[in-house]
């Protein structure tokens, strides 16, 4: 018998074909789990054929209880709301939501044509302005933004701060970190502005973005303006903090070896410090997005940027029987672009941080 | 047929205009605030229209949150122009509140405003007020029915507070009128004491429109005065009863004006002339052919971008009825009017009928002569402007030669005693005389010093 049994051969195959499979369901679950994807794991493993009853159980704990509880509250939701009456009539439902969501997305297609309507006006405008021998002009759409630009103006807004923000609290917290006595200057700063809600800083923020730019034809308009540096006021602590945390926390053998290369500061601060105190830096920028994003809605709203809080502001007003739905379509939207902002911080974060603390 | 008519109208109007001359504009980008309320109407329309564009202008049209927000935007230059209280570019050229030289070309409509007040208060009212045979109250609805539930809320020790859009808005002269033409005083203004609740038995304090309804479902006041669409709003939401129109009041009141700076005009006089061109053109549209086109206009107001309410609430007061109670439904064809009756025209007369309500209630401290308010009102209103774009219009073809007052000296006839609520006449030439005829508010030399008339 010196044939081996082509049955064990297979099955010896057949195991290394799994073990990569397994390898490579792990190196994936990294990443699943970073897009808050984690249950897809066991369903892969489930049909990669391991131990079906154990992945089972995950499924049922990644999967079906996240649905379960959504369900359970839409069911809630659905009930309760049509007996609160508002003078608007009764709370919406999910279903009066979904509807206006579908509204607001026709209404946005509407708001395309009249786009179009408008490129045509302006071409039969010059058509005479030429016959008038005068030059033919070209100018921005003047209608009003539809709800994805709204969307969009607010992204643009928190970015914008958080972009400020960023750039004045990581040297900031390296300076806290690496001095004491730059720390014993700025901690009781700190303290004190670090709970000052976005609607204090408001009136303040506009009076001075008003004084500064005179005129209103500088790149970026004042409402955007001011509600991105509310922003960045509410949203530089957790990053000033938590860097200054990372930084003064780095190993002491690493400062020592510093020490003994005789680094200077600059090569110090970009060997040694920054790498070490990245995932905290990250954690606090993390955090900082997160609270720039609750911010920026009120900030929107007293501000009149064009965003998503003014959207929910003007409904507020407009007082009309699909406002409060409209509003809810609103409030699923932050909630979803806010989730989504988060995820992508800890996706950035995964792909510069080497460790497991986050 | 009816297609082909239009189609062919339309081609005739493509061609007039295309054969216009353009003004040469100044500055084509214009930005213009305005208020959630239905008398923004002929902004919308030009814009909606494109009669804007027709003039070469790119308008953008922003709402504002209050009418503070809004005068400021226009004084310090982030807007170019608004739909303002008639009483704000008076107020500001003669420096009461911020001071600014702000002119108006264009009045914006007459009429368009009520008086609202809420269930609680309605119910006390109702039994004072005279029922007509089918049950329904007798109107117009005088302020002496509301009399003795105020006076039951002092004897509780509740003041008694309404609300009103803006210290010099018509709405405040307006709410001013009805309670002082029913025997109540609604307090008087000081150098001193800007509250206007001197010697008040109705206390008025400010609210931005949009928000009437909630302050008053909210309790913290009693009734208000605002314009539509709050008025049927308070109606729709079955907290409040809208007791009287300004149609009742005084018949075809001036309302709004579209107000710019003094700078602006003359920076920019040719981009005057073409949005003041747009904005007559809207109105002729909002008027025509007996509000044929209404229906369309309340269905552009009620898109969120501009008033937002829904299109019941605001195509009733818009397409001529007017709801009271819920049910009772009345007539009120000239409940807004945008372009009959000249509403367009900047009468000098309306100016000096604002300037008296600002004497009358302290505003304006000081007496002033005959003389100082017409000087003032020809320094805001500008029929000048009005007549010059009114003649281009018709020279295009685009207007009628007939519904424009070319010969007019700038002052409207005598309203005459009938037109008005407590019967007495008003007459824009004599503004001293006409103040003395009122018999609540301050005339000839009065001040108020401390909490006394004196004079």
């Amino acid at each position: 018998m010196t044939a081996v049994d082509p049955n064990i051969l297979d099955s010896q195959a057949r195991e290394a074909r799994r073990a990569t499979w397994f390898t490579r369901i792990n190196k994936a679950d990294k990443w699943l789990t970073v897009l808050g994807l984690s249950w897809i794991t066991p369903i892969l493993k489930a049909i990669a054929g391991d131990n079906p009853k154990a992945q089972f159980g995950e499924i049922w704990r990644l999967l079906g209880v996240p649905i379960l509880a959504i369900i359970g509250f839409l069911a809630l939701w659905a009930t309760l709301a049509p007996q609160v009456q508002t003078s608007l009539g009764a709370v919406p439902g999910p279903g009066q939501v979904w509807e206006q969501a579908v509204n607001l997305h026709e209404d946005a297609v509407r708001k395309g044509e009249s786009r179009a309507k408008f490129q045509e006006q302006v071409a039969t405008l010059n058509e005479r302005r030429i016959a008038n021998g005068q030059e033919p002009v070209q100018r921005a759409y003047t209608g009003a933004p539809t709800y994805y630009q709204q969307i969009g103006t607010s992204i643009a807004t928190v970015f914008f701060g958080f972009l400020i923000a960023t750039v004045v609290a990581v040297p900031l917290g390296i300076a806290a970190g690496l001095s004491k006595t730059a720390n014993a200057a700025l901690n009781p700063l700190i303290q004190i502005f670090k709970p000052v809600s976005p609607l204090a800083w408001l009136p303040i923020v506009t009076m001075i973005v008003s004084a500064l730019a005179a005129s209103n034809d500088g790149l970026l308009p004042k409402s955007f303006v001011i509600s991105a540096i509310t922003v960045t006021l509410c949203s530089l602590w957790p990053t000033l903090i938590n860097t200054a945390l990372g930084v003064s926390s780095i190993d002491k053998d690493l400062v020592n070896v510093s020490k003994v290369l005789k680094m200077g500061t600059w090569t110090k601060i970009t060997k040694l410090v920054l790498p070490s105190a990245l995932p905290l830096i990250f954690t606090g920028l993390r955090l900082s997005l997160g609270v720039g994003w609750m911010v920026l809605i009120a900030a929107e709203m007293l501000a009149q940027n064009p965003g998503l809080g003014k959207f929910v502001w003007d409904e507020f007003q407009n007082g009309s029987s699909s406002s409060l739905a409209k509003i809810m379509v609103a409030v699923l939207t932050i909630g979803i672009i806010g989730f989504l902002l988060d995820r992508l911080m800890y996706a950035i974060q995964s792909l510069f941080t080497f460790t497991n603390h986050r | 047929m009816k297609n082909i008519l239009t189609g062919a109208a339309l081609t005739a109007l493509l061609a007039t205009s295309a054969s216009a001359e353009m003004l040469d504009l100044e500055k084509d980008e214009l930005t213009f605030g305005f208020i959630k309320l239905t008398d923004m109407a002929p902004l919308a329309v030009a814009y909606e229209q494109g009669y804007f564009l027709d003039e070469g202008l790119f308008v953008t049209l922003e709402a504002q949150a209050n009418w503070k927000v809004l005068l400021d935007g226009v004084i310090d230059g982030q807007l170019d122009g608004a739909h303002m209280l008639a009483g704000q570019p008076l107020a500001a050229t003669i420096g009461y509140g911020t001071e600014a030289h702000i002119i108006t070309p264009f009045s914006m409509d007459l009429n368009g405003n009520g008086i609202t007040v809420s269930n609680e208060v309605w119910d006390l009212m109702r039994p004072h007020i005279p029922s007509m045979d089918d049950g329904r109250p007798q109107h117009p609805i005088s302020a002496e029915a509301l009399a003795p539930v105020v006076e039951q809320f002092r004897t509780e020790g509740k003041p008694f507070n309404m609300g009103m859009v803006f210290p010099v808005s018509t709405h405040n002269y307006e709410l001013r009128y009805w309670l002082a033409a029913g025997g109540l005083h609604p307090g008087y203004y000081s150098a001193q004491d800007v509250t206007g609740q001197i010697a008040a038995d109705v206390f008025l304090s400010v609210t931005p429109p949009p928000q009437m309804p909630a302050t008053l479902e909210a309790g913290t006041i009693y009734g208000y005065c605002v314009g539509e669409p709050w008025n049927q709003q308070a109606v729709f939401k079955g907290i409040g009863v809208p007791v009287i129109t300004d149609y009742q009041l005084w018949k075809n009141n001036p309302e709004k004006v579209f107000g710019i700076t003094a700078e602006f005009a003359e920076q920019y006089p040719n981009t005057t002339l073409a949005v003041t061109k747009a904005l007559i053109r809207a109105a002729i549209w909002l008027d025509e052919n007996d509000n044929a086109n209404r229906p369309e206009a309340v269905e552009i107001l009620s898109r969120p971008e501009y008033v937002g309410a829904d299109y019941d609430v605001i195509a009733n007061s818009m397409t001529g009825f007017f709801e009271f109670e819920k049910g009772d439904k009345r007539d009120i064809p000239d409940f807004n009017v945008f372009f009959r009756y000249n509403a367009t025209y900047p009468f000098y007369s309306d100016a000096i009928w604002y300037l008296t309500q600002m004497r009358r209630w302290g505003q304006i401290a000081e007496p002033k002569s005959d003389e100082w308010y017409h000087e003032t009102a020809k320094k805001v209103y500008k029929p000048a402007i009005y007549l010059e774009a009114a003649r281009m219009l018709v020279d295009e073809g685009l207007a009628n030669e007939a519904d424009f007052p070319w010969e007019s000296d700038g002052y409207k006839a005598p309203t005459p005693a009938e037109d008005i609520i407590d019967g007495i006449a008003y007459d824009g030439r004599a503004p001293n005389a006409y103040l003395e005829s009122l018999p609540i508010g301050l005339k000839g030399q009065q001040i108020i010093v401390g909490s006394e008339v004196q004079g």
